[in-house]
């Protein structure tokens, strides 16, 4: 199979049973992307997929196999940034607004996020809850999350104002 | 207009809104969780588990899975037995408690499902877990001991060796301790008496990251990383259990991905691969599946609560009568049977009550075993006394609000010893509620209520009062030791200062997302006038940190931050020497102000702690007798707990057609005293209170007949989704702790503590009218459905 993942080519022979999640994992060294259940439930191995030249969307790595990614090209975490390491907007607002703790469901809670935005770039809060209620926290009661993502919306917006942190006493 | 609120670093960093250091790595991938460690030769591990909840085992053979494909070895107790011992439980509560042996393998009987039973190691994890299917066990089926009220009737015995389901029992009389007076006296003056018997359902932690653990036997040197939050701990029972001096083990702990005090153990899984590391002399890693963790990974809660409040005619408390029948599960945990002693200083909570009784039966059941579990005995507790004293509102025809105010401490009154033998520092309990009054629109809501009382709205309104405090800062070495505590309670931090004058850290906290870096880093910066960039902070590595006691009982500032404060002040002395030699005046002379050694009245005569520190690395010319060095150690010991208190209040509309609750509206007003990040603190109240409405509304783990774990994923097992959970509204108040330098009192249990019963209360009084005066967790539309149509209790 041949997957192009962060901008790079990786041709393997892989096994039928593995899932993409354990390829990005073991094979490819992608290790930002990270298993939290067996039953897709969590989300965490979140990433994006879709075609080379098209546009991707939001998988469920655990859900998918590995011989399923070929041809396709792949965005987890570790490729979200910029060439010169520039945060994306939803990792920007992630950081600012406090939307992580102890961070392991944040790989695929931001780029449940990023696809999130692309098919609503201006969700209002309860599109958000429900947009990523297919990713567990247990850390911050996505209350931040919420606020990052309204936050990174007006962002990729282009807007002058951006959501506070409007709870936080300074 | 910027995205975010710049922090006030000319204030001082303590206070101020830092953005997290840690979540650099964190939202950009280059994590290092335990399971992202690969070793030069690395093999892997599965672990076969029990089906049964209690079986005998008659036998096991591991030779098929041997020849399996890459299959390296695979072993079951009878290969370990001479080194595999039991598992340690460091809280045993009393003189005469009934601990029995826990091989980290079972042997010869499994007690409950998915006890560890055999093992496989081979080149890849698939290996592993396929050539567990060619183990040959053979299991004679036993009865289960389920129930946890008949065990403790010792109705069937889960150890029949020691004649009893019952490990301890454990009581607390306020006429006995001389805190107060006897609750056999208060109940026969009672002009009120309320008894209630409330249900804390079993929970599991559930924290994202799975366990996982590597051991890598070195050469006579075990390097071990595991996703715990005790390294320094378990670095001990390593030692102790492995008869491998202390000193050549080294446990890291990496990333960690949340614990909730789920990571605060011990595991079987963590000496299984300390045993197949010695076998096979190579690195083994064991992570485990989110089915494995469900399963054998520490529950938490699982209690009978029976409560009695007597009382006067107009609400003043006479007297709490308090028996617990707390679930062990098949073994005791770490510190499993201390869970429900914590508790035991909080029934009584903020009131001011004469008498107190507290009896506590530690049962074992065919379980998982429970231990820690956010709060760990003062949810329990606050759910008990608050739903107690909402009922007893109702009963009374007062206001809960109103009955509260009657019976808390006031502000004036502090320090206050309470019936349980403690002595509250700090509290402003009419402050936290008044505002939580105002910002929750009390009166508003309450005549919204009435309002859909009136015209007999299918939707009906709750309103539920939590009027919390909890012991936190754990702990007081000599108070843990007086309740048979194994180690102490106290806390180390290290600061090293580089001669460019950038300031490296080590602390005994094992932070596993609480911010400790971040939080740690602002400390410093205040403290020795350094750059909040300028700090780095080193923990969770046995070798860097070789003193520590861990991250759990929101101590972790309230102990460890206070080290840190002392350790800088060191340093500081030091300094102060220094700079006065380099400024030719006494150290009497000199003055730490503006971040820098001041001559006093004279302020631009200045040295920096970066002058100081080349001129100590420098060492030309120190003045006689100065060491050349500014480093410092300190190690705190905590002379009381640190008492956290807030109002939250919630309002649910409860679908009378369908029993759907919904939360209306949530306000938590926490006083956690100083706050060092006050976005950080933000953040573990929201997530605090996302898992104390998890236990009121969602989460149950729940055993079938034959002890077959049903909520063994997350699929049963349902943690709150974003859908699921409220727009929370946070405030504070601040009543610095008197009781330790911060003025900190601790924040990670906080949430989880005061929200379970806000929730729970609000539902109720929702359904008052409907004959409804409880309802177990957790509230699903089922439940409350049942309990609408039976008018009463579900």
């Amino acid at each position: 199979m041949s997957v192009d993942v962060d901008g790079s080519r990786y041709v393997d022979d892989v096994e039928p049973r593995t899932l993409l999640v354990h390829h990005l994992r073991e094979r490819l060294g992608k290790i930002g992307t990270v298993v939290g259940c067996d039953t897709s439930n969590c989300g965490s191995c979140t990433v994006l997929m879709g075609s080379a030249d098209g546009e991707q969307h939001s998988v469920k790595s655990c859900s998918v196999l590995a011989v399923q990614a070929d041809g396709t090209a792949v965005t987890t975490i570790e490729g979200l940034a910029g060439p010169d390491g520039a945060l994306h907007a939803v990792q920007q607002a992630f950081h600012e607004l406090h939307a992580l703790q102890c961070g392991f469901c944040t790989p695929g809670m931001i780029l449940s996020a990023v696809d999130l935005l692309r098919d609503n770039p201006a969700p209002t809060e309860a599109e958000i809850r429900a947009g990523l209620s297919g990713n567990l926290c247990r850390c911050t009661g996505y209350q931040n999350i919420i606020r990052a993502v309204q936050s990174a919306a007006a962002a990729l917006q282009g807007a002058a104002t951006a959501v506070l942190p409007s709870e936080v006493t300074v | 207009m910027t995205a975010v609120v710049e922090p006030a670093a000319a204030a001082g960093e303590v206070g101020a809104a830092r953005r997290r250091k840690e979540d650099a790595r964190l939202i950009t991938g280059r994590t290092r969780w335990t399971d992202n460690i690969v070793l030069p030769g690395m093999l892997h591990l599965a672990i076969l588990r029990s089906p049964h909840a209690s079986a005998r085992i008659v036998s096991v053979d591991v030779r098929p899975a041997l020849r399996q494909p890459g299959v390296i070895d695979a072993f079951s107790a009878a290969d370990v037995a001479d080194v595999q011992g039991s598992l340690p439980c460091a809280w045993p509560v009393t003189e005469d408690i009934v601990h029995p042996v826990r091989p980290p393998l079972a042997d010869g009987f499994v007690r409950h499902h998915g006890e560890a039973v055999a093992v496989v190691v081979a080149r890849d994890r698939d290996s592993a877990v396929d050539a567990l299917e060619a183990i040959e066990v053979e299991y004679e089926p036993l009865t289960p001991v389920l129930d946890l009220a008949a065990a403790s009737r010792d109705e069937g015995l889960v150890h029949p060796d020691k004649g009893t389901n019952r490990s301890y029992t454990w009581i607390f009389d306020s006429a006995q301790a001389g805190t107060g007076t006897d609750v056999a006296d208060a109940a026969v003056a009672a002009e009120v008496t309320l008894h209630r018997q409330y249900i804390q359902q079993r929970l599991i932690p559930a924290f994202m990251e799975p366990r996982s653990v590597v051991v890598d036997p070195g050469m006579g040197e075990y390097t071990i990383w595991s996703a715990t939050q005790i390294p320094h701990i378990l670095r001990v029972f390593y030692a102790l259990l492995t008869g491998v001096p202390e000193h050549r083990i080294r446990v890291i702990a990496p990333d960690v991905g949340g614990g909730f005090g789920g990571k605060l153990q011990v595991t079987p899984e963590e000496m299984i691969a300390f045993f197949a590391a010695q076998r096979v002399r190579k690195p083994v890693k064991y992570t485990e599946t989110r089915g494995d963790s469900m399963l054998s990974a520490h529950h938490g809660r699982d209690q009978i609560q029976d409560i009695t409040l007597t009382a006067t005619r107009d609400g003043t408390l006479t007297g709490i009568d308090v028996k617990l029948v707390a679930n062990m599960g098949a073994y005791l945990g770490l510190v499993g049977p201390g869970v429900p002693i914590l508790g035991a200083f909080m029934f009584n909570s903020i009131y001011k009550v004469p008498a107190y009784r507290f009896e506590c039966v530690g049962v074992f059941t065919n379980t998982t075993i429970t231990d820690a579990y956010r709060g760990a005995g003062r949810p329990e507790a606050t759910y008990a006394i608050e739903r107690a004293m909402d009922d007893l509102a109702d009963e009374l025809g007062i206001d809960p609000v109103e009955l509260r105010r009657r019976n808390w401490i006031k502000a004036e009154e502090f320090p206050f010893t309470t019936v349980a033998g403690l002595v509250y520092d700090s509290g402003d309990y009419d402050a936290a509620t008044d505002k939580a009054l105002d910002l929750f629109d009390y009166a508003g809501l309450r005549a919204e209520q009435q309002r859909r009382r009136d015209t007999g709205d299918p939707v009906q309104l709750g309103i539920g009062v939590s009027t919390y405090t909890e012991m936190c800062g754990l702990a007081p070495s000599r108070i843990l030791g007086a309740l048979r505590y194994a180690a102490g309670g106290w806390e180390s931090a290290s600061v090293r200062v580089l001669p460019t004058g950038k300031v490296e850290v080590v602390t005994g906290t094992s932070p596993h997302g609480q911010g400790h870096v971040t939080a740690w880093s602002q400390i410093v910066a205040d403290e020795l006038g350094v750059a909040f960039e300028d700090v780095e902070v080193l923990h969770g590595d046995t070798r860097t940190s070789h003193k520590g006691l861990d991250t759990y009982g929101s101590r972790s500032l309230a102990v460890g931050g206070v080290a840190l404060v002392e350790a800088c002040r060191k340093v500081r002395d030091k300094a102060r020497v220094v700079a006065a030699h380099m400024l030719e005046c006494s150290p009497d002379d000199i003055e730490f102000t503006g971040g820098a050694f001041r001559v006093r009245g004279t302020p631009d005569a200045a040295k920096t702690l970066a002058d100081t520190a080349f001129a100590v690395f420098a060492a030309h010319d120190l003045p006689d007798g100065v060491e050349a060095t500014l480093d410092a150690d300190a190690t705190f010991d905590p002379q009381t707990f640190s008492f956290p208190h807030g109002t939250h209040l919630c309002a649910t509309l409860v679908d009378t057609q369908t029993g759907h609750v919904t939360i209306h509206r949530y306000v938590a007003v926490d006083d956690v005293g100083k706050v060092v990040n006050p976005l950080i603190v933000e953040g573990q109240v929201h997530g605090g209170v996302a898992q104390g409405i998890a236990q009121a509304l969602h989460e149950q783990a729940v055993y079938d007949d034959s002890g077959t774990l049903l909520t063994g994923s997350f699929v049963e097992y349902t943690i709150p989704s974003a859908a699921d959970l409220p727009h929370l509204v946070t405030d504070r108040t601040e009543t610095p702790a008197t009781s330790n330098p911060l003025g900190v009192k601790g924040v990670g249990e906080a949430g989880a503590i005061a929200s379970t019963p806000a929730v729970v209360n609000a539902i109720v009084d929702a359904l008052r009218s409907y004959g409804v005066d409880d309802i177990t967790m957790p509230c699903t539309p089922e439940r409350v459905w049942r309990a609408i149509k039976r008018g009463g209790a579900s």
